[in-house]
């Protein structure tokens, strides 16, 4: 058995590969669905309605993959210059927390700013949390060859664990009764709401807009084509003349910038405030987005909306005939295995001898 | 200081040590294997998860300690097999293989345990494994027998690697895949060997944790084990004799922070907060790549897929 190199990608490949993944992930998932003694086609039609199925289900879906559009976006920019940032989970965490300190009512009151300068200011510290989070394992990396994904996977728990001390110290809301959370932020800092009676806000704007942006900065830019290049072969880059080291850096801080963006849109746009499982695991996520995306920005929001409506039409199938939630996150796991194998067969052929 | 020598005189704190070593020593000596044949299995910390529950499982359901035990390392087995597939069949990124592969072990051991076990408050116990205390051995009778099994598969592995024939092969094709095929050996075969022997070793790590070192399955008892014998095996230059010291010395300083943690009054009499002492483990990972990192000879083909016949 061995693979062979198609002579070109066919459009035709490239639609069936995906639908190919997702039936294969639907056939898996049915047999574990049965197996909790649950029927099958009611189990799906819960899952379906759940995510997608009303006005609060779909809005719930899109808050929901707000904050996974950014984090995947910021494996997809990593990724693509085969930066494996698996931190995006701290990184998150990180400009949760700096956009916290930035627009906090520490004190009671917090700084003495109108929101037009505070606003920017707090996201641009979150941003700057993340992206130096990674900056890190990224200068690690192209310094001394110390491989990016252990570095960040470990410094996942490290903030984890700094945010657990933040919020019972310095960041503590003195008002929480002994929940570990932190302050809010200041009111005017609040995110809009995007649509009446529900929990989208503005920053599903921003996500979409940073998509496009991140789209057209991947196609149409010279960072774009070196981002490409290096990640297409560093070697034969550097031979070009490009600055690999460079490139590495700057992606580094595209990447960790989003991520930490997304933790301060989430707390901006929902609770307002810093706890330690205001994230459900939306970095590894991100992850799974963007490798079911193939790398693509515009992919990524089409995934990151899928992933967003599984998980929480898990809730409603878990209610209605009573499948564990953790469902989600095998359909999710089988989908990203399913997709990679997918898409090497847009690449490659099987051939027996 | 007095203080930190009584400690270090204790046989309770070298228990510790041992104690907290022996998932690591297990762990990394799994990825050892995987790594010595060209193969990175960041599959470790969802197959560890995976061979807590299962063997736990198992035992729950009456079966004897060594069968859940086996069954771990089954169910290890069975998940590197997929990895195997999927990196050395098909050539995937080994980095993301191995991603999906923790994120589909972790997620299938919490649906079926939630499955098994609907509603539980608590989660139910069993009769874990009973320390040695027939050996005559000090600190070691304080240990259950897989500690043991843990440290005679450091000698084991070792004499493998370095006088078989078949370690021989295994070094061959993570160094230079293309000389191996070139003397009649299958790349593939031994690669995927390499993975599913080294993916029962991280079964039965994980198995430690429910079977000797606590009773029960928790969904986060495994907690970035796996990340850390990732880095275990860099800092130890992909040899087992340093492997297992570098999985001691972080015990020793794992034992170390859990007695200041626990004996209070701070460091240098400064309070500090109990999470910056948790923290210690991933932060002492990070540290040791970064020592070594200058002279880490990593296996030449490590993370680099082969397919016959093309360069």
């Amino acid at each position: 058995m061995r693979l062979e190199r198609r002579e070109g990608v066919s459009r035709r490949a490239l639609v069936l590969a995906p639908l190919a993944a997702v039936g294969f992930t639907l056939a898996v998932s049915s047999l574990l669905v049965a197996w909790a003694g649950a029927p099958v086609g009611a189990a799906y039609l819960a899952l379906l309605e759940g995510g997608f199925g009303s006005r609060f289900a779909i809005t719930e879906t899109l808050t929901r993959a707000t904050p996974l559009i950014l984090t995947g976006l910021a494996a997809a920019v990593a990724f693509r210059a085969r930066l494996y940032n698996i931190g995006a989970e701290g990184q998150l965490y990180a400009g949760a927390l700096a956009a916290v300190a930035v627009g906090g009512l520490h004190g009671g009151s917090g700084f003495d700013a109108p929101a037009w300068l505070l606003f920017p200011a707090m996201m641009a510290a979150a941003m700057a949390a993340g992206a130096l989070l990674l900056l890190g394992p990224a200068l690690l990396k192209s310094r001394l060859g110390v491989d990016e994904v252990v570095t960040t996977l470990l410094l996942n728990f490290v903030v984890l664990l700094a945010v657990s001390a933040a919020l019972d110290g310095p960041m503590k809301d003195p008002t929480a009764l002994g929940w570990p959370q932190s302050v809010a932020i200041q009111d005017a800092l609040q995110l809009d709401k995007l649509i009446e009676r529900s929990r989208v806000h503005s920053g599903l704007v921003a996500a979409l807009g940073l998509a496009a942006a991140l789209a057209l900065l991947l196609r149409f830019t010279t960072l774009g084509f070196e981002i490409r290049a290096v990640g297409a072969n560093a070697r034969a880059a550097a031979f070009a003349g490009m600055p690999v080291a460079r490139t590495m850096v700057v992606v580094a801080l595209v990447s960790g910038a989003l991520a930490g963006l997304a933790g301060a849109i989430e707390v901006a746009g929902r609770a307002g405030y810093v706890t330690l499982d205001m994230s459900p695991g939306y970095g590894m996520s991100g992850i799974v987005i963007a490798m079911l995306a193939m790398l693509n920005p515009l992919g990524v929001v089409a995934a990151a909306v899928f992933v967003a409506g599984m998980l929480v039409g898990a809730d409603g199938m878990s209610r209605v005939v009573g499948v564990p939630t953790y469902i989600a996150d095998v359909i999710v796991a089988v989908a990203l295995i399913a997709m990679l194998v997918a898409t090497l067969f847009t690449q490659y052929r099987l051939r027996w001898r | 200081m007095s203080e930190t020598l009584e400690l270090l005189g204790s046989a309770a704190f070298w228990a510790a040590v041992l104690r907290i070593a022996t998932p690591l020593i297990l762990g990394t000596l799994g990825v050892l294997l995987c790594e010595r044949a060209g193969v990175l299995n960041l599959g470790i910390e969802g197959i560890m998860v995976a061979g807590a529950f299962i063997g736990w499982l198992v035992v729950y359901q009456g079966g004897g300690l060594w069968s859940g035990v086996l069954a771990a390392a089954a169910a290890g087995a069975a998940f590197g097999a997929l990895h195997a597939l999927l990196t050395v069949g098909l050539a995937l990124s080994q980095h993301v293989a191995g991603l999906g592969i923790t994120l589909l072990a972790t997620s299938l051991a919490s649906y079926a345990y939630r499955v098994s076990f609907p509603k539980v408050a608590s989660p139910p116990t069993i009769q874990p494994f009973q320390p040695m205390d027939w050996l005559p051995l000090p600190v070691l009778n304080t240990q259950t027998a897989l500690t043991l099994l843990a440290l005679l598969l450091v000698p084991a592995i070792g004499w493998l690697l370095y006088r078989t024939p078949l370690g021989l092969a295994l070094r061959t094709v993570g160094e230079n895949p293309a000389a191996a095929e070139a003397q009649g050996l299958s790349v593939a075969a031994l690669r995927s060997g390499a993975v599913v022997a080294g993916s029962a070793l991280m079964g039965v790590a994980g198995a430690f944790l429910t079977l000797s070192a606590f009773n029960a399955f928790f969904f986060t008892m495994v907690n970035g084990r796996g990340w850390v014998c990732v880095a275990l095996v860099v800092f130890a230059s992909w040899r087992p004799g340093k492997a297992l010291a570098g999985a001691l010395l972080f015990g020793f300083f794992d034992a170390l922070q859990l007695r200041l943690q626990q004996a209070g009054g701070g460091v240098f009499g400064i309070e500090l907060p109990y999470q910056l002492y948790l923290a210690v483990p991933y932060l002492m990972a990070i540290v040791a790549l970064v020592l070594v990192a200058r002279r880490a000879a990593y296996p030449q083909a490590l993370m680099k897929p082969y397919r016959k016949g093309e360069r």
